[in-house]
C-alpha cells in the first residue's frame, strides 16, 4: 500500500466520522418524529447486530437464537415501565392482570419497582442466560450447524412458553410501554422519544467502542484463532470453552440492550421479538455489512431496515424478495460482506472489469524495464 | 521406569470400534533426549502423539508426564503441564500475522482475564524478536501467516512451539513438502532444542532421521517393533522385513 493512499483512507476515515456526528445531531431537527423514531429502531437493531458479529464474525459461532436474549431485555425494560405506571389500576398492578383474574403481582415482578435493578438486569439478565446456555453448549463440544440448530431451538422454546404466560406476562399480547409514564413523561410522547434517540445514538456509539476493545489484542486473536482452528487453540494451552461463553454472554448482554431500546421506540415487547425470521435476519444483515467489520454490522442493520420500511411502504409484500435477494448476491458475489469487499480492494477491481485502467502497482523500475522490453 | 524418565507410555492400547490403533505399546523417554518415531503407514505414529496429547482416549494404559497420570486429561490442561505439539501439515492461525501467531503461543497464564486486561510482557516480546530471528521470519513480523510460503509456514508453527517452553516437544513431520536445504536446517534446529528440551520427532524421511543422528524407535502395528540408534535398526532383521525393504540381489 503507498503511502497516499494510507492518507487518502485516513481522510475517508476522519470525513466519514464528521457526516456521521453531524448527521446524528441533525436527525431530530431535520427528520419528522416518525422518521426520526424509525431511524432510532434501527440503530437499536445495530447493537444486537455488533452481537452477532462477535460472535459469528469474530468467533465463527452462528448463532439463529439471538431473539432470546433481546427479548428478555425487551422485558425487563417494559415491565419496569408497567409496574412504574400502574397506581391507578386495580390492586396497583398492572393493568392487563385483571384480564386474567390476578390479583397478586407474580413474585419475579416485583425486583422490577427498582430503576437500578431495572438498569442492570436489562443487560445482565440476558448475558447470563446466554452465559448459561453457551457454557452447556460449548462444554460439550457442539459445534457448527448443531449449535445453530440447538440455538433456534432454544429459541422456539422461549418463544412457546413466553406465548403461553399470560398470567405472569401476558402472553401473545405482550407489554405495551408506549402508554406508560417514565419521570412523568408518557414513553411515547415526542420528547420522550427524541430522548430515546440520542441515547440510542450513544450506545450504539459506546457499543461499537466496546466491541473493538474487545477484539483488538489477543483476545480477539484468540477469538479468531477459535472460529479457524479451534483444536489447534486447544493444543496450545488455551481453553476454548471460557472464550466462547464469554464472547456469547456478551453478545447476549448487547442483545438485552437492544432490545431495551428496541421496546421503548416501538411502544411494545411480545414474543414476536422471538419468532425464528426476525433471529435469522440479525444474521443478513451482519452478513450484507460484512462479518468481522463491526461497523458493517452497524450499517448492514440500519440500512437493510431503512430500505425495508422504505420498500415497504412504496411496494408492500415486495420486501421479502429484495432481501432474499440481497442474501443471495452476498452469499454468491460478497462473501465479505459490503464493507469487507470495500476495505478488500472490491470497488477497484470492478472498474478494472469495465475496462477503466487500474494504477499498477509495482516498483517504477520494474514498469520502465517492462515498456523497454515491449518495444525491443 | 525411573525418575529421570519424562514421560513413560506403558501398555498403552487404543481401539477403535475393535480395530487396534496402539497395541500395547510401551515407551519410555528420558528428559532432553532427542527421538525420532518412525513406522509404516498406519502403524499408529500419529495416534501415538494423539494418546500424549489427550486428544485420544486410551483403551487401556497409563500415560505418566512428569510423575503425573495424563489419561482423562483435558488437551489444554496437558498443554499448560508442558505437552507441546506441532501438526503434520502446519496448522497455523492464517489470518492472524506472524507476530500475533507467536503472541498467541509465548502468553502466559492463558486465561481470558489476562489476555483482555493486560498488555503482553516486554520478555515476551524480546522472546518473540528472538524466535523470529531463530526460523527467519523477522523480515515478515506484520505479513499474514496465511501469505508465507509452505516451508516458513512449518517453521512459524515450530517458532510457535518453542515459544510455548514445553518440557516435551512433538514434532509430527516437520519437513514434509520442504526443499533440502531447509530439511537440513530444519534437524539442526530440532538437535538445538533437544537437551534443554525433549524432543519427538516423526517422520518418513530416512535422510532426515539420519541426520538427527538420535535413537530411533521404530512402530509397527501399533506397537514398538525395535529401538536404537540408526546403525541397530537398520540391521535388525524385523525392521528391514516390514519397513526398509530388503536390499535387491
Amino acid at each position: 500500500m503507498s503511502l497516499s493512499k494510507i492518507k487518502f483512507d485516513k481522510k475517508i476515515i476522519l470525513s466519514f466520522w464528521i457526516i456521521l456526528i453531524a448527521l446524528i445531531i441533525a436527525a431530530p431537527t431535520i427528520l419528522p418524529v416518525f422518521r426520526l423514531n424509525l431511524l432510532g429502531r434501527y440503530l437499536s437493531l445495530s447493537i444486537v447486530a455488533l452481537g452477532v458479529d462477535l460472535i459469528w464474525g469474530y468467533t465463527g459461532l452462528l448463532s439463529l437464537g439471538q431473539g432470546i436474549f433481546f427479548a428478555l431485555g425487551g422485558y425487563c425494560a417494559a415491565m419496569y415501565l408497567q409496574i412504574t405506571s400502574s397506581s391507578e389500576f386495580p390492586n396497583n398492578i398492572p393493568e392487563f392482570f385483571a384480564l386474567y383474574g390476578v390479583e397478586k403481582l407474580p413474585f419475579f415482578w416485583e425486583p422490577f419497582r427498582s430503576p437500578v435493578f431495572t438498569f442492570f438486569s436489562i443487560w445482565i439478565i440476558p448475558a447470563f442466560v446466554a452465559g448459561l446456555i453457551g457454557f452447556l453448549v460449548f462444554r460439550n463440544r457442539i459445534k457448527g450447524v448443531y449449535f445453530s440448530i440447538l440455538t433456534q431451538a432454544s429459541l422456539l422454546v422461549f418463544f412457546n412458553f413466553f406465548n403461553g404466560q399470560q398470567k405472569l406476562i401476558n402472553g401473545t399480547n405482550g407489554l405495551k410501554t408506549d402508554v406508560t409514564q417514565l419521570f412523568g413523561q408518557m414513553v411515547g410522547s415526542e420528547s420522550m422519544q427524541r430522548t430515546f434517540f440520542w441515547i440510542t445514538a450513544i450506545l450504539v456509539i459506546a457499543a461499537w467502542f466496546f466491541a473493538k476493545w474487545v477484539v483488538k489484542g489477543r483476545f480477539g486473536n484468540i477469538l479468531i484463532g477459535i472460529r479457524d482452528d479451534e483444536p489447534r487453540v486447544r493444543f496450545t494451552g488455551y481453553n476454548p470453552v471460557i472464550f466462547k461463553t464469554i464472547i456469547f454472554s456478551i453478545a447476549g448482554g448487547l442483545a438485552g440492550i437492544s432490545g431495551a431500546l428496541y421496546t421503548v421506540q416501538s411502544g411494545i415487547v411480545s414474543p414476536q421479538f422471538m419468532t425464528v425470521p426476525f433471529s435469522i435476519e440479525m444474521v443478513i444483515w451482519v452478513a450484507v455489512g460484512g462479518r468481522g467489520t463491526l461497523l458493517g454490522a452497524i450499517l448492514g442493520a440500519v440500512f437493510i431496515n431503512y430500505a425495508k420500511s422504505l420498500v415497504s411502504e412504496a411496494l408492500p409484500a415486495s420486501w421479502m424478495f429484495i432481501q432474499g435477494g440481497l442474501f443471495i448476491l452476498v452469499v454468491t458475489a460478497l462473501p465479505e460482506g459490503v464493507l469487507g469487499w470495500i476495505q478488500g480492494d472490491g470497488p477497484r477491481n470492478l472498474l478494472q472489469r469495465f475496462g477503466l485502467k487500474r494504477k499498477i502497482e509495482t516498483y517504477p523500475s520494474l514498469e520502465v524495464n517492462n515498456k523497454e522490453g515491449n518495444n525491443e | 521406569m525411573n525418575n529421570k524418565d519424562l514421560l513413560n507410555l506403558i501398555d498403552i492400547t487404543v481401539s477403535f470400534e475393535g480395530f487396534l490403533a496402539l497395541n500395547k505399546l510401551n515407551l519410555n523417554l528420558k528428559k532432553g533426549e532427542l527421538r525420532a518415531v518412525i513406522g509404516p503407514n498406519g502403524a499408529g505414529k500419529t495416534t501415538f502423539l494423539d494418546v500424549i496429547t489427550g486428544k485420544v482416549k486410551p483403551t487401556n494404559g497409563e500415560v505418566i508426564f512428569k510423575g503425573k497420570s495424563l489419561v482423562g486429561r483435558k488437551e489444554h490442561k496437558i498443554a499448560r503441564l508442558g505437552v507441546g505439539r506441532k501438526f503434520q501439515s502446519p496448522r497455523i492461525f492464517e489470518n492472524l500475522t506472524v507476530k500475533e501467531n507467536l503472541e498467541i503461543s509465548v502468553t502466559t497464564p492463558k486465561s481470558p482475564l489476562n489476555l483482555i486486561n493486560k498488555s503482553i510482557k516486554d520478555e515476551q516480546l524480546n522472546e518473540i524478536d528472538r524466535l523470529m530471528k531463530i526460523v527467519n521470519l523477522a523480515q515478515k513480523v506484520d505479513s499474514k501467516a496465511g501469505s508465507l510460503s509452505h516451508g516458513q509456514k512449518q517453521w512459524l508453527e515450530i517458532a510457535m512451539l518453542v515459544g510455548q517452553k514445553p518440557d516435551l516437544m512433538l514434532v509430527d513431520e516437520p519437513v514434509a513438502g520442504l526443499t533440502d536445504e531447509e530439511t537440513d536446517l530444519t534437524a539442526d534446529l530440532l538437535k538445538s532444542l533437544s537437551g534443554e528440551n525433549t524432543v519427538v520427532v516423526i517422520d518418513h524421511d530416512m535422510e532426515f532421521i539420519r541426520r538427527l543422528d538420535s535413537n530411533v524407535s521404530v512402530l509397527n502395528q501399533g506397537t514398538v517393533l525395535c529401538e536404537g540408534t540408526m546403525e541397530t535398526i537398520q540391521k535388525d532383521k524385523k525392521v528391514i522385513d516390514v519397513y526398509l525393504g530388503r536390499p535387491e540381489d
